[in-house]
């Protein structure tokens, strides 16, 4: 069949990070993304499809990893492919082999797409270019972690249309409330720079320790204050705290950040009524956000959680089908 | 599946509105008369000129016997066995949805052209993934020829032979304002879609 009008099609090779991809491309994730929760709900017969019908996709992970890792080993499968998990722990990187080495090795085993998690950001871009496989960020180091920005972006795209009964609302207008440690999180930068692509405000909450500098240059607001944050916003998005940051003197006590900047119930009373309240997890109980709120009304995190799967399989379908080959 | 009409050609009609009304009465008869056991037929128009397709030919059923079979769309867009045309959005094509179980069922495929039979393998292939209809059934307004894959309908409007270098395109009231079929000659060279 040939398309009905001459619209844009994806190009390109991998999915590297957020940044660089242009408003359409990132629409055309998340407009290819509803037909595939779709398949996830379907209650007969089989749930899957067969676009990546005996492709390989290949799960390499050098950090420990249940929920993204999860996820795309339940997408590539549900597209009909083959999975291989390698986890760094066992894989020849501990006898020295490099990582052009270990892909060229996987490479020649006829993989068509590597889902590479990494300490080390930049780590899938150097892949990338110069290796022909699909590469797909699934988080690397502080850099980004584009599918989890993708989710996100398709998770509260889909709660405005129900709220404005609209089904061709997008994020322009929308405020979204980041609160946390901003600085460490791969997860802010990418929903950062996928958020105002889609023209939804940003502000920015949590300890100043915890706040890149100059990170206003991204087109954020900032605040220290929780309250402002949250007045107004549609979306209150939580960040993990890694516990680890306490004891490196970036905040005094775990007990002054739950005073200051949980989401609670009381925290909660001054946001908008709709407000969504979403946490990209693990999540630490009772210290960025209260369980009567992670497993309230409001909370969307299981349902980011079911996304997920389907913006992956948009994503590999992409890669993969639409033949692209540009390299960034 | 309709064909992208390509612009400024001239085209011929080859079936107007009341022959395609006429198609669509005769269509519905034969189906009727197939399967009397009609509470077990649901229609699925395969998306975008199938469904209205599909809706129409359930509705003169309906008239005809007073049973009126279920009707659900089809998008085939995750079965496909080629992206040749690339990827384009999913979002004005629609996707696959009905309410009902195929399990046991007579399942009528509906189409507006039908030309390859690549789109109704996928068909046959999305319409399996839900479960095991007792037999699955094609209807369509025009055969174009230039089968790829042993498919037939086993209930037509009209059967034409074109060449390659022609294009064959419905157009629906529902969706294009006006009930016709078209023949538009098309520019050597140009990859036609199937």
């Amino acid at each position: 069949m040939a398309p009905e009008s001459r619209e844009k099609t994806w190009s390109r090779k991998d999915l590297i990070g957020i940044e660089g991809l242009e408003r359409w491309e990132i629409e055309l994730i998340l407009d290819t993304a509803p037909q595939f929760v779709a398949v996830s709900k379907r209650e007969s017969g089989i749930k899957k499809v067969p676009l990546l019908q005996g492709r390989l996709v290949v799960n390499w992970f050098y950090e420990p990893s249940t929920r993204t890792r999860t996820s795309f080993e339940l997408a590539a499968k549900r597209l009909t492919a083959d999975t291989l998990s390698i986890a760094a722990s066992s894989s020849s990187s501990v006898k020295g082999e490099t990582l052009h080495d270990t892909l060229a090795n996987i490479e020649a085993m006829h993989s068509d797409v590597i889902v590479l998690r990494h300490s080390a950001a930049g780590a899938p871009h150097i892949l990338a270019a110069r290796h022909d496989s699909h590469i797909i960020n699934a988080g690397d180091g502080r850099h980004e972690h584009p599918t989890q920005a993708l989710l996100d972006a398709f998770t509260i795209r889909e709660h405005i249309r129900k709220l404005r009964r609209d089904p061709e609302a997008g994020l322009d207008g929308v405020r979204v409330a980041i609160i946390g440690d901003i600085e460490h999180s791969r997860v802010a930068r990418s929903n950062i720079m996928c958020l105002n692509q889609l023209g939804a405000q940003v502000v920015l909450c949590g300890p100043a320790t915890l706040m890149p500098a100059a990170i206003e240059r991204m087109g954020v607001e900032v605040t220290h204050n929780l309250r402002e944050a949250i007045d107004g916003a549609d979306v209150i998005y939580s960040l993990r705290i890694q516990l680890e940051r306490q004891q490196d003197g970036l905040f005094p006590s775990l007990r002054e950040y739950i005073r200051l900047f949980r989401i609670d119930t009381a925290a909660l009373a001054h946001a908008k009524p709709d407000a969504l309240v979403m946490h990209p997890g693990p999540i630490n109980r009772d210290i960025e956000l209260s369980t009567s709120v992670a497993d309230g009304p409001r909370s969307v995190i299981l349902e980011q959680v079911s996304n997920g799967v389907a913006i992956r399989m948009a994503a590999m379908h992409l890669l993969v089908n639409s033949g692209g080959r540009d390299r960034h | 599946m309709s064909e992208t009409m390509p612009p400024e050609q001239e085209a011929t009609v080859v079936m107007g509105e009341s022959a395609m009304a006429e198609n669509l009465l005769r269509m519905a008869h034969e189906i009727a008369n197939d399967n009397p056991e009609l509470e077990d037929l649901a229609l699925l128009g395969i998306l975008r000129r199938g469904r209205p397709l599909a809706d129409r030919l359930a509705a003169i059923i309906g008239k005809l016997t007073g049973i009126t079979p279920p009707v659900g769309s089809l998008a085939t867009t995750l079965y496909r066995d080629d992206f040749r045309g690339g990827l384009g959005s999913p979002k004005d094509k629609g996707s696959t949805h009905f309410d009902f179980n195929v399990d046991g069922r007579t399942i009528l495929l509906v189409d507006d052209v039908l030309a390859a039979g690549r789109t109704i393998r996928a068909a046959m292939d999305e319409v399996m993934d839900y479960g095991r209809p007792r037999r699955i059934q094609l209807a369509c307004l025009v055969d174009r020829g230039g089968r790829e894959l042993p498919i037939q309908a086993d209930y037509l409007g009209y059967s034409m032979a074109t060449d390659p270098g022609e294009w064959v395109t419905a157009r629906l009231v529902e969706i294009d304002g006006e009930d016709l079929v078209l023949v538009t000659r098309r520019d050597a060279g140009e990859e036609g879609a199937r």
